[in-house]
């Protein structure tokens, strides 16, 4: 048992730092700097993490999930606002289909509300799916239901527009897009590979939402420390003290559960991955919402105001948590793992 | 980054499951019952000799070397196993092992640390709950000896030690945090009351109060050196604020695999919300465990014990506290039989955000020498 970071992972994180440090948005009138968003997107396009499922020879990928979860947690830290989530979740996908890599930016697209992979069937585009994280992606994977389990399709999209997260727009699924099924060498997921996936899933945004707690408490510290009322910083009050206290302990322990989830995707078997990544994203999404919950309110006025980047985290926390399932999904999948899940017995 | 066990680990956990098999002493698995206290001195020398207590402490006290993981495997044995948890005394260990000479070392840990010598820890007084340092028992040097006078109180495990590390004021003339010293205090003596002092649950053995009247002990028995008191409390407590030292985390998964058992033999008795309540603090004891492999991980590279002490006694707390809600909504305040064990665990579980520095305590030190909040 060893479960520090290797010193290639704490490279990998701190470029991953270094780069949402120096071109994330710094406030919220940043988000609409298209010349800085070019720059952060080239950047993330060079350094290759949209990359690190892609298979290599044998159908293994070129890093593990940790890596994956790494790169996450920064991104959501830095409230990087250029596509990381989607082309991962697509990358991991054809991975997982035995399907050559993506020519073209690729996301995935979710049915209704975002819990699961949307299917299309009887060769139509599925009608109300969104695709996440999609800025600059055309097409979106969908799954289409064969007698020898579900292959994959591309969809066309829409044009990306914000939702709930600022930094990461949604687009629509195309409905008269044609369905374009991806063909030889990729075969059909059985129901593991789906599993496997959303273990993946569930481990890559327990980490976005790790660092979206860390970079929410680091602004809101920062806040508490300066702002001034009585004649001195509001973080000298026992009262804000203890509520910066909670959400720093809150992220701390998402940041163990979450570490456990991404080591769990490549080193678990599949059943046992899911497990541990389902109580990752539960703890983490239910964290979460508190700690920038906490961050609105130690804000105060400033804090209700569309400036403030409290939201913005906020925001990020709630797409975050919503995708393959949130804090109460999450819970269901690990009561049905210790096999006491499923109906009220008192209905 | 590995969270399984290496081969000798996993060398160990088989052999400590071998052992298990015909030494489960058939203990109440809950430290929340007077009958574990009854058995627990026999429990911790039956682990000792097998090899499973006190492993990761230095061999000159009986110990193996061994790294902390090995602590945590103990303890998540005994939890599958149904085995009553790992006697928490690592905290006394960890105070003399740092403040102690070499003499005081050899004379105490060995009996400490191979469960011969009960030990108690008089650190608490009436007046002086989370403001440890205005404590009043005196210690007034007369000869080779000091003589105690005071009052200690929700001293843990009083009845039935041999020895209590207390402390004592020696100089009067210094600011409060100056003028402690420790001392380790044979129990059986004249100048010595002990009474229980039960608590919310019911339970009488766990809990007491010490009162010293004319006490004495010898001056060799101060540990550390006069005035040294304070700091080797916060040494002390420091350790009491460790998961993996205390042992809690397996209490926890073995009370949750219990709970979980329960619910899986009729789950059409349960309602959705009772079985919510277990779930999250399934979730809850599953973060404990994960974040003990993570400090522990840590200590790899040499980091010991700083404020974030304060963060694992409030996930510790927190977990022990869900695991306490879903012992009440599940298992229910009584039995059909009209037993209360899971009412008993859930009131104990109160003790959590008391014990080792309340929680404001924790968030105080979290907001102050983590986030770096000014002073208030």
């Amino acid at each position: 048992m060893d479960v520090r970071l290797s010193p290639e992972q704490q490279a990998l994180r701190d470029s991953a730092t270094q780069i949402v440090d120096r071109l994330g948005p710094g406030a919220v009138r940043q988000l609409d700097d298209l010349e800085r968003v070019d720059k952060l997107e080239a950047a993330v396009l060079a350094s290759g993490w949209r990359e690190l499922r892609v298979s290599e020879a044998g159908g293994e990928p070129l890093a593990s999930a940790v890596e994956v979860a790494i790169v996450a947690e920064e991104l959501g830290r830095g409230l990087a606002d250029t596509p990381f989530l989607g082309p991962t979740l697509a990358a991991e996908l054809r991975r997982l289909a035995g399907a050559s890599p993506a020519t073209a930016p690729e996301t995935v697209a979710l049915s209704h509300p975002m819990a699961e992979l949307a299917l299309s069937t009887a060769g139509e585009a599925p009608s109300v799916a969104v695709a996440v994280d999609a800025r600059g992606a055309a097409s979106a994977l969908v799954l289409v239901p064969t007698p020898d389990g579900h292959v994959l399709a591309t969809v066309s999209l829409g044009s990306p527009e914000v939702r709930t997260d600022l930094t990461r727009p949604a687009a629509a699924v195309d409905g008269a897009s044609v369905v374009a099924p991806i063909g030889q060498p990729a075969g059909p997921l059985t129901v593991e590979d789906l599993s496997a996936w959303t273990a993946m899933g569930l481990a890559l945004t327990s980490a976005d939402l790790v660092g979206t707690m860390r970079g929410a408490i680091d602004l809101t510290v920062a806040y508490a420390a300066s702002r001034q009322q009585y004649g001195r910083p509001i973080g000298s009050f026992q009262a804000v003290q203890h509520l910066l206290a909670d959400a720093f302990v809150l992220m701390e322990g998402s940041r163990s559960i979450a570490r456990h989830a991404a080591w769990a995707v490549d080193a678990l078997p599949t059943g046992a991955a899911l497990a541990a990544a389902a109580a990752a994203k539960a703890y983490c999404a239910r964290a979460a919402r508190t700690v920038c919950e906490t961050s609105i309110q130690v804000h105060g006025g400033i804090g209700n105001t569309w400036e403030c980047l409290a939201h913005v985290f906020l925001r990020r926390a709630l797409l975050s948590s919503e995708l393959l399932g949130g804090a109460g999904a999450s819970l269901e999948r690990v009561l049905a793992h210790h096999g006491i899940g499923g109906g009220d017995g008192l209905q | 980054m590995d969270f399984s066990d290496s081969t000798e680990e996993a060398q160990f956990r088989m052999r400590l499951r071998e052992w298990l098999t015909t030494n489960d002493p058939g203990l109440p698995a809950s430290s929340t019952d007077d009958a574990y206290w009854a058995g627990q001195a026999k429990w911790h020398q039956s682990l000792y000799d097998g090899g499973f207590f006190g492993t990761t402490w230095p061999t000159e006290i009986g110990g193996q070397g061994r790294p902390s993981v090995y602590d945590v495997i103990v303890d998540e044995e005994l939890a599958a196993a149904g085995a009553p948890p790992r006697p928490s005394l690592g905290y006394l260990v960890e105070g003399i092992l740092e403040h102690g000479s070499a003499d005081i070392q050899r004379r105490f840990l060995p009996g400490i640390v191979n469960g011969r010598d009960r030990w108690c820890q008089g650190f608490s007084e009436p007046d002086a709950g989370s403001d440890l340092a205005s404590l009043r028992t005196r210690a007034d040097r007369d000869g080779d000896e000091y003589v105690l006078t005071g009052h200690k109180v929700w001293t843990s495990y009083s009845d039935d030690a041999d020895w209590c590390l207390a402390l004592a004021r020696t100089d009067h003339d210094v600011p409060k945090h100056k003028g402690i010293s420790a001392f380790a205090v044979p129990m059986h003596q004249p100048g010595i009351e002990q009474r229980p002092l039960p608590m919310i649950n019911g339970i009488t053995k766990e809990f007491g109060e010490v009162l010293f009247d004319g006490a004495r002990v010898p001056a060799e028995n101060m540990i550390g050196e006069p005035g040294e008191g304070w700091s080797l409390a916060m040494t002390v407590v420091s350790h009491e604020r460790q998961p993996h030292e205390l042992g809690f985390a397996g209490r926890y998964a073995k009370l949750v695999k219990d709970l979980t058992g329960q619910v899986r033999d009729d789950r059409s008795q349960y309602s959705t919300e009772q079985v919510r309540e277990l779930g999250w603090a399934i979730v809850e004891t599953e973060m404990l465990r994960m974040h003990v492999y993570r400090r522990l991980s840590d200590r790899l590279d040499g980091v010991s014990h700083g404020p974030e002490g304060s963060v694992d006694k409030l996930l510790m707390t927190w977990t022990e506290q869900a695991v306490g809600h879903a012992a009440l909504s599940v298992g229910g305040v009584a039995a059909a039989d009209g037993a209360d064990t899971w009412l008993k665990v859930y009131l104990y579980s109160r003790a959590q955000s008391v014990m080792g520095g309340t929680s404001q305590i924790q968030r105080n030190l979290v907001a102050g020498r983590i986030l770096g909040l000014p002073m208030s």
